[in-house]
């Protein structure tokens, strides 16, 4: 009876963990999707802001924060997927590597807000990019590889040996097996890594915070070298600078819910690939 | 060694071969001659070495770190185990079919198109025409004929591995190396693999490692038996299944160790 009356309490006490936690993921889309859902318009969506950020859309915003994320993945894609492929397929297996692996992973660990600095240090300053969509870009991207290649590099571990051998044994060279089996087999994986890449990059602040993110600006960027508005560095200021905080609040839960309806399709999207892989493969 | 009165033309010459994992010697002294358009069967216990040796022969065991061969292994005039053979030539030569079949996660049509198009093949009709001829010999197309676009994954074990022997031939290797390519499958598929072997040992010398002593009774010409990474007798099957001269091979083949 013990046994049983203890599993009871375990299978309980999980079950209210997981209740709490689905709780809070509830709240949050709730109180983002209620505070903003009443600002949201055609007009919030397409016209730039009007009357110092008190009226108007955030069309600029929407705009800036695609042209970073997109510059975020083509800088980090060509690079952290070639990197993966360095360390998975190429390098002889052993110490060194073993180093490099763990120095990403640590990359990943490294506050935003220090990309952002060193953005400013070498982007902005050093290569004299100024505050703009390529500044940040950059910025963004760095702060992205880490998670690229972990990811590219699981979804290339994950291509069994056989395919490999498969390959080789027909005459294949290591490059053609590399390009033409082990590269298409893993990329619904490395496509997953890079879809949650985009959801990252799109909401981080502190990165574009100093290199390419500005309170205002009326129209879109035009050039690389353009600063740009984005989603989440214009909710960060919109509660933090500005003169009418009543009006300016009702905006930044619109960005908000616009960014989190952004990010979670894009996540939704990564699961779809990634079920649809399963079943193609059948593991 | 061998007892027999005529001797074929030799194929692969294997000469005081020996096999190092690290420190760990696998293969010991091995010395003998696999004839042309022959099946060879390679029996043993397991971690005889037999595996290990099938892939010395298209240099598949360079894939893993830190092993060293030592002697020769003579194919066309050349020692395939020095260090200046092309491996990638050789095993366009050297074909082999696998354990598990493992087909790649493409179409029926592209698993073998893939071994002509690496090896420069561009004339889209003259891909199609080996791609079905190959697929004739290796007793699938009836099977396939009308789904040559469908996944290679959607065929059964024992079609898979008809397709991983359709893509080897493909590519017309001069020998075939089969390890141990009915471990997974039914015995019917079985069957209509051996089917497939004899009727390729007419085109292709092949070599074939295999647990089921029945099966290289079945289908080979020749019959190696190793234990311990050691050549213990080396005779044509017949003999090794009926009058065995050393002790091992018979207590092998009668069940009594291995």
């Amino acid at each position: 009876m013990k046994r049983k009356l203890e599993q009871n309490i375990g299978f309980t006490i999980i079950t209210v963990c997981m209740v709490i936690t689905l709780f809070f993921l509830g709240l949050i889309i709730y109180f983002v999707v209620s505070k903003g859902v009443g600002i949201m318009s055609w007009e919030f969506l397409t016209q730039p802001p009007r009357n110092a950020m008190t009226a108007g859309g955030v069309a600029p915003a929407i705009v800036g924060t695609f042209y970073l994320t997109l510059g975020a993945i083509l800088f980090a894609l060509p690079l952290g997927l070639a990197c993966a492929i360095y360390l998975n397929e190429y390098s002889p297996k052993g110490f060194v590597v073993n180093i490099i692996r763990m120095s990403i992973n640590n990359l990943a660990g490294v506050p935003s807000v220090v990309f952002g600095l060193f953005g400013l240090a070498v982007f902005v300053k050093f290569f004299n990019f100024g505050v703009s969509v390529l500044s940040g870009s950059l910025t963004l991207g760095i702060l992205i590889l880490p998670g690229i290649i972990s990811a590219s590099q699981e979804a290339l571990m994950a291509v069994p040996l056989s395919l490999r051998e498969a390959s080789l044994a027909l005459g294949a060279t290591h490059w053609q097996t590399i390009k033409r089996i082990v590269v298409p087999t893993a990329l619904p994986g490395i496509l997953t890594g890079v879809i949650l890449s985009i959801g990252r990059a799109a909401g981080e602040t502190a990165p574009i915070l100093f290199t390419a993110a500005t309170f205002y600006k009326r129209g879109y960027p035009n050039s690389p070298f353009s600063e740009v508005m984005a989603l989440p560095y214009h909710i960060y200021a919109l509660m933090t600078e500005g003169t009418h905080p009543q009006q300016q609040t009702a905006i930044a839960y619109g960005c908000s819910l616009i960014l989190l309806v952004l990010v979670l399709s894009v996540s939704g999207l990564a699961i779809y690939l990634r079920q649809r892989n399963r079943q193609s493969y059948g593991h | 060694m061998l007892t027999e009165k005529v001797k074929p033309i030799i194929r692969l010459d294997v000469r005081n071969v020996n096999f190092f994992y690290g420190v760990k010697q696998v293969l010991k002294e091995l010395s003998f001659s696999i004839f042309d358009k022959k099946v060879t069967a390679i029996i043993g216990p397991s971690g005889c070495g037999k595996s290990t040796f099938i892939r010395l022969l298209n240099r598949m065991n360079d894939l893993i770190p830190n092993v060293i061969a030592s002697g020769e292994i003579i194919l066309d005039n050349q020692n395939i185990l020095s260090s200046n053979v092309d491996v990638v030539e050789l095993r366009r030569k050297v074909g082999m079919v696998f354990q598990k079949p493992n087909p790649f996660p493409k179409s029926i049509y592209h698993n073998i198109a893939y071994g002509l198009e690496i090896n420069g093949s561009k004339d889209r009709s003259k891909i199609l025409e080996i791609v079905e001829e190959s697929l004739k010999k290796a007793a699938l197309w009836d099977e396939v004929k009308d789904r040559l676009s469908d996944s290679a994954l959607s065929l059964s074990g024992g079609q898979q591995q008809r397709l991983c022997i359709a893509r080897c031939i493909a590519v017309e290797p001069e020998v075939i190396l089969f390890d141990e390519p009915c471990a997974s499958l039914d015995p019917l598929s079985t069957n209509k693999v051996e089917e497939l072997i004899l009727e390729l040992k007419k085109d292709y010398t092949i070599v074939i490692v295999t647990h089921n002593m029945q099966q290289a009774a079945r289908v080979s010409d020749y019959t190696a038996f190793m234990y311990l990474g050691e050549l213990i007798e080396y005779d044509i099957t017949e003999k090794i299944f009926t009058v065995p001269k050393e002790q091992r091979t018979e207590e092998y083949l009668s069940g009594r160790f291995g």
